[in-house]
């Protein structure tokens, strides 16, 4: 018997989980359509001018990603919880932190990554200026995947209950608050031609300390759920 | 196939659920060609106990030990020798056998490679080797994670009422591979409220009240 190489295993999963993502692309696509409509009711409730929309744009686009993220993480562990595959990869040879990483990678790559692609399309109709547009795509490329490794740990933990949505969104929604802040302000100091980079790398130290310490907290907390 | 000399004990386990005791103060010891037959009624606590053995759940007191050491001190080495089928079978709905088993052994082990065919044909699991697991009956999908155990060059076995769903002739075929892993110098844990007819190695009974 020889065990394979850490790499290995991480790849053999993410190649496993993009492809049964891509399996049940109407669970994919939720999430998008929901950024889409939330985005897309501000303007009707409050008012179509272009003042107004271009003040509020940035806040709302990362709102509606913001709670697209959490809708999106019930499909997480779910699947592999109810059906014990979850159980196996806990008692393989593989350290399961790491598993966890490459399934919140996998996980980003078919709910976030789609939606930094959409958010300029979103942008546009809030009228935010052409050259806002590289800082919100860079900042969101930043904010997701912490977002989706904060919720993880959140996902994580509630793995264990039969409805966990609306925990999760209590868990995980406070903790999220920093990269809200920081994301919806790097946008607003572009639209007034301002220098971004103080926000942009506080979103990168933000995404490098979940990246860190996510998938430990995780790990954990699937041990606990499993027990 | 040889099996090295390998030790799992038990030592002082003890376990509540609420305020029921499920077992106390527990304690076994298991070598090379022995299983533990785990029995007992409903609700009697087999597969927590077992759950337990496989390191998924914590006693409350005690612990349980691979070659004298702790497993929760030595996780990989205890996951590498052992393998564990408990009630979920661990298959991915969108995915077919094979796929799963595949999958499976790319976390697990490099060269199961040839034995995943030899698997899937000793549990006759040819014809529905390409129909997603989702489609197939409960007997088969039991089948599929008993290939997945067939595969595992583990020398402990440790299943969970593994003639769950199966026909008579599953039940003879699991038989008669935990007879030919015993003999072969494996271990095996059964949980069981069955009557089992293991040939090969010897029984070592576990009654749970």
């Amino acid at each position: 018997m020889q065990t394979p190489g850490m790499l290995d295993a991480g790849w053999a999963l993410l190649v496993r989980d993009i492809k049964l993502g891509y399996r049940r692309i109407g669970e994919l696509a939720n999430p998008l359509v929901f950024f889409l409509v939330v985005a897309t009711l501000f303007p009707l409730a409050t008012s179509p001018e272009r003042e107004l929309l271009m003040e509020i744009g940035p806040g709302i686009v990362w709102v509606a990603a913001l709670l697209s993220s959490v809708l999106a993480l019930d499909t997480l562990y779910r699947s592999d919880m109810d059906d014990g595959t979850m159980e196996q990869m806990a008692l393989s040879p593989q350290p399961l932190a790491w598993l966890l990483l490459v399934k919140t990678v996998a996980h980003w790559l078919v709910s976030g990554l789609p939606l930094v692609i959409l958010a300029p399309l979103v942008a546009q109709a809030f009228f935010l200026p052409a050259e806002a547009g590289p800082t919100m795509v860079a900042s969101l490329a930043l904010g997701t995947p912490t977002l989706s490794l904060i919720g993880s740990i959140g996902a994580a933990l509630t793995a264990g209950l039969r409805r966990g949505g609306a925990l999760v969104a209590m868990l995980v929604l406070p903790l999220s608050m920093p990269i809200l802040i920081f994301g919806a302000r790097a946008t607003d100091l572009a639209m007034d031609g301002l220098d971004v980079t103080g926000p942009l790398n506080l979103l990168a130290a933000i995404m490098f300390l979940a990246l860190s310490l996510g998938p430990i907290a995780a790990a954990a907390a699937i041990r606990v759920s499993l027990d | 196939m040889s099996i090295s000399e390998a030790s799992l004990q038990g030592r002082g386990l003890s376990l509540w659920r609420g305020d029921r005791c499920l077992f106390q103060n527990l304690g076994f010891e298991l070598t090379n060609s022995q299983w533990l037959h785990v029995s007992g009624g409903n609700g009697s606590g087999k597969t927590t106990l077992l759950r337990v053995l496989a390191g998924l759940t914590m006693p409350e007191s005690g612990d349980v030990y691979w070659d004298d050491r702790r497993i929760s001190r030595s996780r990989f080495d205890y996951h590498r020798s052992m393998i564990y089928m408990g009630h979920l079978e661990g298959l991915k709905g969108d995915m077919n056998p094979e796929e799963n088993l595949r999958f499976h052994y790319q976390l697990r082990d490099k060269k199961a490679g040839e034995r995943i065919e030899i698997a899937i044909e000793r549990l006759g699991l040819e014809r529905c080797r390409s129909l997603p697991c989702r489609s197939l009956s409960a007997g088969q999908r039991r089948r599929a994670a008993l290939a997945r155990v067939l595969v595992s060059s583990a020398t402990l076995w440790i299943l969970d009422e593994p003639f769950a769903n199966l026909d008579v002739k599953g039940r003879e075929l699991v038989e008669e591979l935990v007879s030919e892993h015993l003999e072969q110098g494996g271990m095996a844990i059964l949980a069981a409220h069955h009557e089992m007819h293991i040939n090969g190695g010897t029984r070592v009974p576990l009654e749970l009240s």
